[in-house]
């Protein structure tokens, strides 16, 4: 196994490169680094001299991905693309364009994304799998069919609808808990009970349908009708039987997910007032701060690719019959 | 069946029973802050950015001044009732005394202007005036600094500045501000004053250049002592008192003195920040200010929330005792010689939407409030008269509206070196002032802006010298005067302009081929799409063909500075109420393209330039204003811009907050604000009543819903399989 992972992260690599290069190039089609100076600088007063002398202390001064002045490899080292990506592989970040420690922003920040993120999932994953089991249970009944249409509506609403509905109502109408906001320990709670129930409602759609159709499936095969022929009620087979092997494509789809649980939502963070990662990054895109918005998708990419080393490592533990090689 | 079902119900309605029952009737459970919190003299309020820089040489906007302008002390500040603005001493004795001197240096009077070489301003402090506990500053028993050398551990272990528990201050002493100067020609910190200050003050482009080759020397991340380096123009004359040399006359530097790029520094929080391992944990000079102001910031969470304290140590200021005419009438003077500040501490808020923001001032939660467009007919209606005034809900809470004319200005430019569009010639002329009568900034004002603003007839905004009202004050090739006020002048006016200009009806009478014109648009969504389309319809009830050309704001900006723009819309807000700042936006050798200046259409008029040279080194007199009105002659006949508007703010302000009175020049009015807490609990509870019908309804229908499916279940599983 320990192979396997080593090779993954070979593979990995590339990848990140690949990523990271796509973000420059993206970036810097639609921005100058004279462009990220004036916006740092502001427009009012500022100088020639002065957008120089940014560039240079900002390391924005060399051309960008290729130095035709330079001999050698220095065609390639003596760039800003290489300066501000070899860093990231080992996870300096560096600072910011506005002068910001991003390491210490993003240690700072994935607490509230994580405090939102981790009840959001652990009850996302209750609700969906007690809905879709009872589903699973009614199937093939009017209320099997309901359900199902009643979460096709529910996946057809927009977040945001979600998220300004129950702002309105819990909030506004209602004085149930904060509209937005945020602190630190146990002062938190009351300000994530409403994205977490917001995420959790806003999840139910998807989530119940593709677990329904994981328990539906498992429903149908021998092993079940077996179990039945011995005389198992249906809630030992659902439970017993159905849940524990449905349980495979789940954790394998959870672990996934797990890693990126850090990098937080864009949209709820940035409504509900949240300083987690997700707000972290808009932030960082509507401020043309290059060095965020680099490190947050080199980070997202990273994390992804764990997630998905990390999912092939739990098909192993909970399937004993896959083997990584 | 049912009496399970009731049953249930009954138990639903007795666990929200009970939560009634155990909820405090005078609490609320949608409180964002701590309850103990709840009486005490706090202000509440938001910030919609995290602010970029908190270092007075660098910060330059007003997000960031809300906070630095509370913290830090220049010498000179506006006084707060006073209009015209009036600059008034802060931590100065007396206003400064200026010295006028030749090349030779002979000392001659202020209005021998040609005569001037330099201009010299001296600035006594006030003594015993102390700086706000800080590490910094904090000494042992032996007088070292205990934080001036902290070892690599103990930075490791730092998470912000309160880890250091010890504190200390000092006397402010006239040294701290000409540190603070040195600071500001230092090209390290990037202090976007430093190109203007550059032209003026003597020897700052020298110690510019000076500290570049010591930095070198030095090496990244160490600290360089820039009491080290003279700088010619800024001398410490004692203990209490510098000086300041400049190059000619130069009347607005007093207007610079009342902003924080002069407010003094300790050399003590440089050496300190500048200590290796600091920057990384963002403990920073940039984030942590050190001022002797009546507030300093003690929870620095940009990303969540600011908390700025009274600053124990404040030298003490009393509130004014005089204003304008009806300030006393207006309870502004109830407090007259009462000792500043009059709040404990201020909490503002990140929050970044308008509609949570908006909610949570309405249930008292902020103290005071922006209106947004969203929430625009909620708040504010526009009498018959066309005043505006509160609607009755806001009324009925008891909430007041400050609403005052920014010194600002929005317009639409021309570009002056389009061979089209711009130049001077009379065709030229006729084109741009018939696209400035058709392009009708009233609709414009009432449909995008919710009337907040008022047509502008040239480039001064009311409340600065220079700006003439009623019949004398319009702009004759745009408005007529009718029934007491100025009306537009009809298209037909327009069209005869147009034919004159040779383009009838939009058609190059020389070509017949359809003149088209190329709008740059900053477009960010589809929100933009109906301002644009409306900008497309003014040129079209001339005949004239917009086509737009929408663009992000970076190649705006490179498209102005290329000049390939033709028309556009930008605009400026004022650093001080002196027309100088903005008849420099017009003035030749200011020209964007020619000089990266603020001059965006490119003007140039030789009589205008030359007048406008005089009037900026003038003091305000009736001399002063005739060469305005010259000035204002001239532009207005030549139309470089259709003059836009002025913005009109908004403000709303709780029961509980008082001595509100709008101060588009002066940050630092935090000091001024009185809050009655006991009202505003009442309020908040009042209105903050928790629901808890709507807890039990979704408890009932999820008890509802599960008791048929356990029942069919129940059945399902007892029925034969034949």
């Amino acid at each position: 196994m320990i192979a396997y992972i080593v090779r993954r992260i070979a593979y990995a690599v590339p990848i990140l490169v690949g990523v990271n290069l796509l973000t420059f190039v993206l970036f810097f089609v639609v921005n100058t680094p004279d462009n990220i100076a004036r916006s740092q600088l502001g427009d009012k007063r500022v100088t020639e001299e002065a957008i120089q002398s940014w560039k240079q202390a900002h390391g924005y001064d060399k051309p960008l991905l290729f130095n035709v002045e330079a001999q050698g490899s220095q065609k390639f080292t003596e760039t800003v693309f290489f300066d501000k990506s070899v860093r990231l592989f080992a996870f300096d970040f560096g600072r910011s364009d506005s002068g910001r420690d991003i390491g210490h922003d993003i240690s700072q920040r994935m607490w509230p994304s994580l405090a939102i993120a981790v009840p959001t999932l652990l009850l996302g994953l209750l609700v969906n799998i007690s809905f879709a089991l009872t589903i699973a249970l009614f199937r093939a009944t009017y209320f099997d069919l309901w359900a199902v249409v009643f979460c096709v509506v529910l996946l057809s609403v927009s977040t945001l609808f979600y998220i300004i509905g129950g702002q309105f109502l819990l909030s506004k109408m209602f004085h149930l808990v904060p509209i937005s906001g945020y602190d630190t320990g146990l002062d938190a709670t009351k300000f994530l009970i409403l994205p977490v129930i917001i995420g959790v409602i806003g999840g139910i759609g998807s989530g119940t349908r593709w677990y329904r159709t994981i328990f539906l499936e498992e429903i149908g095969k021998d092993y079940v009708r077996t179990a039945r022929a011995k005389g198992m009620s249906e809630v030992r087979v659902l439970f017993r039987h159905v849940l524990q092997n449905a349980l495979i494509p789940i954790l394998t789809g959870v672990v996934v997910i797990l890693p990126l649980l850090f990098m937080g939502s864009l949209i709820t963070e940035s409504f509900f007032g949240i300083p987690g990662l997700g707000s972290y990054t808009i932030d960082g895109i509507q401020r043309q701060d290059f060095a965020i918005v680099r490190s947050m998708v080199f980070l997202g990419s990273a994390l992804y690719i764990l997630g998905l080393l990390l999912t092939d490592i739990s098909y192993t533990m909970v399937d004993p019959r896959v083997r990584l090689s | 069946m049912l009496s399970k079902l009731s049953g249930c119900l009954v138990i639903a309605g007795f666990a929200v029973g009970l939560v009634s029952v155990t909820t405090d009737s005078h609490s609320t459970w949608n409180n964002p802050y701590t309850s103990s919190d709840a009486n005490k003299n706090i202000l509440y309020s938001s910030f919609e950015e995290r602010p970029k820089h908190l270092d007075p040489v660098r910060s330059y906007s007003s997000d960031e001044y809300s906070f630095i302008a509370q913290i830090y002390e220049p010498p000179l500040q506006y006084h707060f009732l006073k209009r015209p603005y009036t600059l008034i001493p802060l931590t100065v004795v007396d206003m400064p005394t200026v010295n006028y001197f030749t090349d030779s240096g002979e000392e001659i009077d202020g209005r021998e202007t040609a005569r001037i070489a330099y201009s010299e301003y001296q600035f006594r402090i006030n003594p015993a005036i102390r700086y706000q506990p800080h590490p910094a500053l904090a000494r042992g028993a032996d007088g070292g600094y205990l934080y001036h050398a902290l070892s690599a551990d103990k930075i490791a272990a730092l998470h912000g500045l309160a880890d250091l528990t010890e504190q200390g201050t000092r006397e402010l002493i006239a040294e701290d501000y000409v540190y603070q100067i040195k600071r500001m020609a230092d090209p390290h910190l990037h202090s976007p004053l430093t190109g203007v200050m550059g032209e003026y003050i003597v020897g700052f482009a020298e110690l510019g250049s000076a500290l570049v080759s010591a930095r070198k020397a030095l090496g990244p991340g160490q600290y360089l002592d820039l009491r080290e380096y003279p700088l010619s123009g800024v001398q410490v004359v004692d203990r209490y008192t510098y000086r300041i040399r400049v190059r000619g006359k130069y009347p607005q530097f007093l207007y610079w003195q009342a902003m924080p790029f002069f407010a003094p520094m300790p050399w003590e929080a440089d050496l300190f920040y500048s200590q290796p391992g600091l920057e990384e944990k963002n403990i920073t000079l940039d984030w942590y200010p050190v001022g002797t102001g009546p507030f300093m910031l003690t929870e620095n969470n940009p990303n969540l929330r600011m908390v700025m304290e009274r600053n124990p140590y404040f030298h003490g200021e009393t509130y004014p005792t005089g204003g304008e005419d009806d300030d006393r009438e207006n309870g502004l003077l109830a407090d007259a010689g009462r000792p500043l500040p009059f709040i404990d501490r201020a909490v503002y808020s990140l929050e970044k939407e308008t509609i949570p923001r908006w909610n949570k001032f309405l249930q008292g939660y902020y103290d005071n409030s922006g209106i947004s467009s969203d929430s625009f007919d909620q708040a504010v209606q526009f009498n018959v008269q066309g005043e505006a005034a509160l609607t009755d809900e806001m009324r009925e809470r008891g909430m007041n509206l400050a609403t005052s004319v920014s010194a600002s200005i929005y317009y639409m430019g021309f570009n002056m070196r389009n061979p089209v569009l711009g130049g001077d010639s009379e065709p030229a002329r006729k084109l741009r002032r018939a696209i400035s009568i058709a392009v009708d900034f009233e609709e414009f004002i009432s449909i995008f802006t919710n009337g907040r603003g008022i047509p502008a007839q040239g480039p001064l905004p009311p409340e600065i010298f220079g700006y003439r009202s009623g019949r004398e004050g319009i702009n004759p090739y745009v408005y007529d005067w009718a029934d007491g006020k100025p009306r537009r002048k009809p298209v037909s006016e327009a069209a005869r302009l147009l034919v004159e200009a040779g383009y009838p009806n939009g058609v190059d009478a020389q070509t017949g081929n359809p003149l088209v014109i190329h709008f740059e648009a900053v477009a960010r969504g589809p929100d933009d799409k109906a301002r644009l389309n409306w900008i497309r319809k003014q040129f079209s009830k001339i005949g004239l063909q917009l086509v737009i050309r929408p663009t992000d704001y970076n190649r705006f900006r490179e498209k102005m500075l290329n000049g390939s723009a033709e028309v556009f819309m930008w605009g400026w807000n004022a650093d001080y109420p002196d027309p100088e700042n903005f008849f420099f936006l017009l003035y030749g050798p200011n020209s964007k393209v020619e000089a990266q200046g603020e001059n965006a259409s490119n003007y140039q008029n030789p009589e205008f330039d030359r007048l406008f040279e005089r009037m900026k080194n003038m003091d305000n007199s009736p001399q002063r204003q005739e060469i305005i009105d010259q000035m204002m002659t001239i532009i207005r006949r030549d139309a470089p811009w259709i003059w836009g508007f002025h913005p009109k703010s908004f403000a709303l302000f709780h029961s509980w907050y008082h001595n509100v009175k709008p101060n588009l020049m002066a940050n630092n009015t935090l000091k001024y604000t009185r809050l009655e807490p006991q009202l505003r609990e009442k309020r908040r509870t009042e209105w903050n009543q928790p629901v808890l019908w709507p807890l039990g309804l979704v408890g009932g229908v999820i008890v509802i819903s599960i008791i048929p499916a356990v029942v069919s279940f129940r059945n399902r599983e007892k029925r034969t399989a034949l």
